[in-house]
């Protein structure tokens, strides 16, 4: 099937774009059986979709994906740059834009560079070849003569005949097809992709100038608050508006128990929402923090194996120790630094919508939905966005935006409040794992049974040369079914954080009820020469030194594949005994993604989440009561700050081209827990089975 | 109460007739169209929202506008000048301190201040003072080596 940017009508294209210069190239599927992959078949086949040349030689490169931080409004120019042969800085982004941008399933799972890197670069490749066919006629010399660099084709005998890209674009449209596709460049001939490249949107950031969705204007708009529930599943009973109408330039809108305000000033928007008096029907809770992960055990749902090998009892049998244990993580929030914002403009017979979301496709058949309009008519335009995780694929604040202006027939800004952020979040899903496995006597790996539960399967294959294993995933990640008293969703490496903390935890279990050095330990249980090659680069940086945990030493490692990416990394943190409190020194962090495409920006990301990871690991859990969120602040929900930062953070690039390019944002978060966790037990001996460490918790087991 | 307001905002006076009593964070954004001032909390638990008044970071989202009457206020769009950097705004871009961006314009206005007030510049001391500045991103190495680079090119180059 076809999606949308696919079937927009060529006319209809050019039109958006305006009157420049754009030269059409072919039709037919960009990538041959390059790369299986992730729903290739709904990016559009024209390649004009995702690049347009100038007269001036300016290129624009046209995308779904969005910018939240992760650095590929730099990354993807690169990788344009690289295979269409022009300068790095002569390419702009157009991105999240769906009017002007090709469809794309959002920006999230660490996919940008994996799959729709393959797709940009092939559109560059493809126009590239097309220019040097259009050389040829336009200089009078034989194709296999010409080659392309720069932004220009030249004659490879005589650099001096030679023409511009921005000159054969020039007062033309063409159309020509390519049988042969050109095969994607190797990564050995990158000049421009395997380069650390400055983001291009730092100078913006670092002025004020960088738009956000909060920061766009229009005139004649309004700000918007709508009333927000004490409780999920809460319903108001009784409503009193007079207070709130009693401000000056406030205008209340109601739809049912969808109660909002609208003013000229956000401030006033807020303090008018405020004074709206509402009793509600609370259901009396049934689950909270405390009792979540006894709930989620005894939850019925579809089991979905998704390994078996062998006989798990043949495998029992051969065993000579076995080892059972249970794995618990909480809800974890998003916690944007910006919080959820929207701008809306609903006319009549269409909207246009500036929100900061991951998943502009969708958000304006969701937002359509809401308003009464189909998605083709809803236009989504995507500013910078202040930080996603995940939590910026859900768009709630943009459908509330959209609901108050078409009540109140003008363009609505919803900015959600730091509560508003917490209280609407789908979290990191609460979820539990139960390991039972064995050791033969030669500290091999006997067997392997793995029940997860409601965390999803991302991750949960064991890694390990294993001859009898059962992997089985209850129920989902997603959604607010279950065990769930409110929505859950997608965060940052979803499933993952949940399935590495168990299984890492527990290798290490094993490895030191058999006193055998974790390192040893793997390299024993390890088959696959890829991640040996990744846990050798990291033990070598880190300078292991061997020993029966727990050593005191406080060191802890773990190793693991997030979707093709390998990641091997070690630990060594300080306890404080008499505060139970975690200090993590030194983290060293191997990565294997293939080519790296921007080596500097994907430090930068794998420091970030090393960081972001450190919070699930030490501190951060929502406090629940029923569907009441008690931690609605950075007050109570404590999220890492500078004083937690490891004096050190060392990444270490394992160079491979023997793969493609993959994701570099999520692979380095989700091992944080494990890693905490058996950095804290060679430090104390006290093996923590439940995140976050915090210093109540580690205290009251030191005694 | 509604009243004239004045001030120096960004080099430049300023006058304004608002309700005295609002908060400075959304009279700068909305009335004064400076959208680089960022709203991250409302509760003085972020810093997203730091600017400088006469020298010295104030949170915006905790004072009213009636604060910074007769007083120097300087936001982010008012840290270059005439197209220049700030020694901080280049430092960040040089160390990769951006990702999101969204918590930037505080933590370099945070560090404008710190610089500014302190003898001891060490790690130790700049991590002390912006410890309450939030950066979700998880950039905080860079932005210590970014601090700690404008704070030696400031002293090397005799900046105040």
């Amino acid at each position: 099937m076809s999606g949308r940017g696919t079937t927009m009508e060529r006319r209809e294209f050019m039109k958006l774009l305006g009157s420049g210069i754009y030269i059409l190239f072919s039709t037919g599927p960009l990538l041959r059986g390059q790369q299986g992959g992730f729903q290739y078949g709904r990016y559009p086949e024209d390649f004009n979709a995702y690049l347009r040349i100038a007269e001036d030689g300016k290129v624009t490169c046209y995308t779904g994906k969005i910018e939240m931080g992760q650095g590929i409004i730099t990354s993807l120019a690169q990788m344009l740059a690289e295979e269409l042969e022009v300068p790095f800085s002569s390419v702009g982004m157009v991105m999240g834009d769906t009017k002007l941008c090709p469809w794309d399933g959002g920006t999230n799972g660490s996919r940008t560079i994996k799959y729709f890197g393959p797709v940009l670069r092939a559109a560059g490749a493809e126009a590239r070849e097309v220019l040097i066919r259009l050389a040829a006629e336009h200089l009078g010399l034989p194709q296999d003569r010409l080659i392309a660099a720069e932004g220009e084709i030249r004659d490879n005998n005589d650099a001096s005949r030679k023409v511009s890209y921005g000159i054969l674009a020039k007062g033309r449209t063409i159309e020509r097809h390519l049988e042969n596709k050109p095969a994607l460049k190797s990564p050995d001939n990158f000049r421009i992709c395997g380069q650390s490249s400055p983001r291009t949107d730092a100078r913006e950031k670092v002025t004020g100038s960088a738009k956000f969705s909060g920061d766009i204007r229009l005139p004649g708009m309004l700000y918007g608050k709508v009333l927000r529930l004490p409780a999920h599943g809460a319903r108001p009973v009784k409503i009193d508006t007079a207070a709130a109408g009693g401000i000056k330039d406030v205008k209340i809108l109601q739809d049912g128990d969808f109660i909002g305000v609208v003013h000229p000033l956000p401030d006033m928007a807020e303090k008018a929402v405020g004074l709206i008096k509402a009793e509600y029907e609370i259901p009396d809770p049934t689950v909270d923090d405390s009792t979540i992960h006894e709930l989620i055990l005894n939850t019925e749902a579809r089991d979905n194996e998704v390994e078996r090998k062998g006989e798990l009892g043949q495998g029992r049998n051969i065993a000579a120790r076995d080892y059972e244990a249970a794995y618990f993580t909480p809800y974890v929030a998003h916690a944007p630094t910006e919080t959820h914002s929207a701008l809306a403009d609903v006319k009549r017979d269409g909207a246009t919508v500036w929100v900061g979301t991951q998943r502009p496709f969708g958000a304006d058949a969701q937002i359509g939905r809401a308003v009464g309009l189909d998605a083709d008519s809803v236009r989504i335009i995507t500013p910078y966005v202040g930080g996603g995780f995940g939590g910026k694929s859900q768009v709630g604040q943009a459908v509330q935006a959209a609901r108050l202006s078409k009540m109140a027939g003008a363009p609505v800004q919803v900015v959600w409040t730091r509560e508003e952020e917490f209280f609407y979040d789908t979290f990191m899903p609460a979820a539990a794992v139960k390991i039972h496995s064995g050791l033969d006597a030669s500290n091999r790996i006997a067997f392997w049974d793995y029940h997860v539960f409601f965390a999803g399967n991302r991750s949960s294959e064991c890694i390990y040369d294993v001859p009898h294993v059962r992997t089985v995933s209850r129920g989902s990640g997603f959604g607010g079914d279950g065990p769930h008293p409110f929505d859950t969703g997608a965060w940052r490496g979803p499933g993952s954080n949940t399935n590495i903390f168990a299984r890492e935890s527990h290798i290490d279990v094993m490895a030191a009820d058999a006193g055998v050095d974790p390192l040893e330990f793997r390299f024993r249980n390890l088959a696959d020469a890829r991640m040996i090659r990744v846990v050798r680069a990291a033990a070598d940086r880190f300078g292991w030194e061997r020993g029966k945990a727990p050593t005191g030493r406080g060191c802890g490692m773990v190793c693991l594949d997030y979707l093709g990416t390998y990641v091997a990394a070690m630990a060594k943190v300080r306890v404080d005994s008499k505060s139970g409190r975690v200090e993590v020194e030194r983290i060293v962090h191997a990565q294997d993604m293939g080519p790296v495409i921007n080596p500097e920006g994907a430090r930068m990301q794998i420091e970030g989440a090393i960081i972001m990871g450190l919070g699930y690991s030490l501190s951060e859990e929502i406090h629940f009561k029923g569907g009441e969120i008690r931690d609605l602040g950075f007050g109570s929900y404590k999220i890492p700050r500078f004083s937690w930062a490891p004096q050190k953070i060392e990444t270490v690039l394992v160079e491979n081209h023997a793969i493609d390019p993959s994701g570099c944002g999520e692979p380095p978060i989700v091992g944080m827990g494990a890693l905490i966790a058996n950095a804290v037990f060679d430090a104390t001996g006290i093996r923590m089975n439940r995140l976050p460490i915090t210093p109540e918790r580690l205290k009251s087991r030191l005694g | 109460m509604e009243r004239s307001i004045r001030f120096t905002l960004n080099r430049r006076p300023v006058e304004l007739a608002t309700d005295d009593g609002r908060t400075l964070l959304w009279v700068l954004r909305t009335d004064l169209g400076l959208t680089g001032v960022k709203y991250g909390c409302g509760k003085n638990q972020c810093g997203a929202c730091t600017i400088l008044v006469d020298g010295r970071a104030v949170r915006s989202c905790t004072v009213p506008v009636k604060y910074v009457e007769g007083k120097t206020v300087l936001t982010i769009e008012g840290l270059a000048e005439n197209g220049t950097l700030h020694p901080l705004q280049k430092a960040f871009i040089d160390k990769g301190a951006v990702q999101c961006g969204f918590c930037t314009p505080g933590m370099i206005l945070k560090a404008c201040s710190f610089l500014a007030g302190s003898e001891n510049l060490g790690r130790e001391a700049i991590i002390e003072s912006m410890d309450g500045e939030i950066c979700r991103c998880g950039s905080y190495n860079r932005i210590l080596d970014a601090i700690q680079a404008a704070a030696a090119l400031m002293k090397g180059g005799g900046a105040s």
